[in-house]
């Protein structure tokens, strides 16, 4: 299976970028890590455990076999169905965004083997628009369940977002219909389907596709809700507990299947899939 | 001072109704003929009222559909034949900020839901502002459900701000619900037609909105984000949410223009409120003459129709500037 185009080209870039580049540092706890030793360990701080948010490309090389992956609806790519400018123009935006995180949108949809088994995979990424849901990010969705469909694959999305992208309006907010529609679609028929949450999870992803799911694992620690924090605190006037809202308040109150690290979660998913390939 | 718009704006319209209708009296009262100053007011009255409602920006649309005296859902639903409320999500309680239940429908068995806010300060809080909580999406799923089995249409009413961002519905599990009532939605075999009448807030106002026909009173408004919100965090600054009002194109034509409302209801000048009784009926009606071309397509073709409907909306021609989709 051929690899992204991106993927050999984001590559060569790396060993040219500077120093600063070559070290990052925990948000959690300050460490600083060597950038070849972080991303060895799947971008989990080696000292706390603090998940970094992956790239979708180095969430592709850790979960599919080999890093193989075939994409679908690559070519669908945003436009600007408003016009919409604040501070800056959303074209503006969106090649910013393009130049800083490597990927076309903040969805990349595709087949993938995991331990052996085949899958549609999709992974969010939220430095492209904070992982926000705009039409093609709702396209590229549908037409990966369409395919699992087909194929009679399990799907497995990754998701990371922000909520439903105001800069398409209304038409970003109709992907949350439309990829419910698919969905169901693809449940109605004996098909299994995984999301995966990763920091951070909310609005019109956490309200459609992430919760319509079989089986919802979380990785540790990672931010999962329907409102933003800052919108809770700023209408009950009072500050949350740290607590609130992660993988493991969600656990305990029964909103999500699993929390698992991420350094287990591709065996983890490999388990899974086993249940759902038996004849 | 009211932080609405346009109940600011009617207050110097009610001085005006004040003074015509003292003129009135003294001129009755003192028999003398101040026919002519009564027709200058009155012009005066008539002029004001199209300066002020003849054309709505977006922004005042959405104060408009916010107006405390706009009709809400219960207004519409208590105009049906007749209405038998169910109460409860089975699980933890009753959520009165959507109200649902059976309903008759010139003669037609119908499933009804409705967001349901407050006129006054104790019936908001009651109803808390019209924001559902999980356990209201929960309730309007099993009624979906039900309706389903029954093979009964749904009809429903979209008037609120958003669903409920509090603590509590976070422990409850907020998303869960919306995303799953969106399926109940998204599944059911029968006609579905929704009506916004208020303000259509964001994932809250969807989860009951997926329907196979949408209609939108005229000033009423259904958007990505609430205007203010919108500003607060693409701006950093929520002055700016007038701005953001005429970005987000949140007015029923611009939304009928994407090809996600299907008809729009007229209201008349100065917003429903002035006639709630005509714009109940219209809507009634139109409501009525939906479910009469949709009751006679098969439930496969109702779903199939409801999936093209959705799978259409944002789909783009690869690597073209237009959308494959064309405006209807």
């Amino acid at each position: 299976m051929p690899r992204p185009e991106w993927l050999p080209a984001r590559r060569a870039r790396e060993p040219e970028a500077g120093d600063a580049a070559m070290w990052s540092k925990c948000q959690k706890c300050g460490e600083v890590l060597y950038q070849r030793d972080l991303a060895a360990n799947l971008f989990v701080c080696s000292r706390c455990g603090y998940h970094f948010r992956m790239h979708a490309y180095d969430r592709i090389d850790a979960i599919a076999d080999n890093g193989e992956f075939t994409e679908i609806g690559g070519d669908v790519l945003p436009q600007d169905p408003l016009g919409w400018t604040d501070k800056r123009t959303y074209p503006a935006k969106l090649s910013a965004d393009r130049e800083r995180s490597g990927i076309s949108e903040s969805v990349v949809c595709g087949l993938a083997s995991i331990g052996g088994h085949r899958v549609a995979l999709a992974i969010m990424d939220f430095h492209f628009r904070g992982g926000t849901m705009g039409q093609v990010t709702g396209e590229r969705i549908t037409l990966l369940l369409e395919e699992a469909r087909r194929q009679r694959l399990p799907c497995i999305i990754f998701s990371a977002s922000g909520g439903a992208r105001m800069e398409e309006g209304m038409l970003a907010l109709m992907q949350m219909a439309k990829t419910t529609a698919a969905v169901s679609r693809f449940m109605d028929e004996e098909n299994f389907f995984v999301v995966v949450l990763t920091d951070p999870t909310s609005g019109g992803v956490s309200a459609s596709f992430a919760f319509q799911a079989d089986v919802i694992v979380a990785e540790s620690k990672a931010m999962i809700g329907f409102a933003g924090r800052r919108v809770i605190e700023q209408t009950i006037r009072q500050r949350l507990p740290d607590q609130f809202q992660t993988a493991e308040f969600l656990l305990e109150k029964g909103a999500i299947d699993m929390v698992v690290d991420r350094r287990n979660l591709k065996e983890t998913l490999v388990r899974l899939l086993e249940y759902a390939a038996h004849e | 001072m009211s932080n609405n718009l346009i109940v600011e704006r009617e207050k110097r319209l009610i001085e005006l109704e004040r003074r015509i209708s003292e003129l009135r009296e003294s001129s009755s009262a003192q028999a003398l003929d101040m026919s002519s100053e009564i027709g200058a007011l009155e012009q005066r009255y008539q002029q004001i009222l199209h300066e002020f409602f003849g054309t709505l920006t977006p922004w005042e649309k959405v104060h408009m559909a916010r107006h405390p005296n706009r009709p809400t859902s219960l207004d519409y639903i208590s105009r049906f034949d007749r209405f038998d409320e169910l109460h409860g999500d089975r699980h933890f309680r009753d959520d009165p900020s959507i109200v649902g239940g059976f309903a008759m429908l010139r003669g037609r068995p119908v499933m009804l839901m409705g967001q349901q806010r407050g006129r006054d300060t104790k019936e908001n809080l009651r109803r808390n502002f019209g924001m559902p909580a999980p356990e209201g999406y929960r309730k309007a799923t099993r009624l979906a459900k039900l309706a389903a089995r029954l093979r009964l249409p749904i009809v429903t009413f979209v008037d609120t701000k958003g669903a409920d961002p509090g603590i509590t519905s976070e422990e409850h599990a907020q998303s869960e619900a919306i995303a799953v009532c969106l399926q109940a939605f998204s599944r059911a075999p029968v006609p579905i037609v929704t009506t916004v009448i208020g303000e259509g807030g964001s994932g809250g106002a969807l989860a009951l909105a997926i329907a196979d026909h949408v209609m939108m009173l005229e000033h009423s408004t259904y958007s990505v984000a609430s205007p203010e919100g919108c500003a607060a965090i693409l701006w950093s600054d929520s002055g700016k949410a007038e701005e953001a009002a005429a970005r987000l194109k949140l007015t029923a034509h611009d939304l009928q223009r994407f090809g996600i409302a299907d008809e729009i209801l007229p209201e008349p000048l100065g917003g429903a409120h002035r006639n709630a009784q005509d714009i109940v009926t219209r809507t009634l009606d139109a409501v009525d003459a939906a479910l009469q071309r949709l009751t006679v397509l098969s439930s496969e073709m109702l779903l199939e129709q409801r999936y093209r409907k959705y799978r259409r909306l944002g789909e783009w021609q690869a690597e073209s500037l237009e959308p494959a989709r064309t405006a209807r």
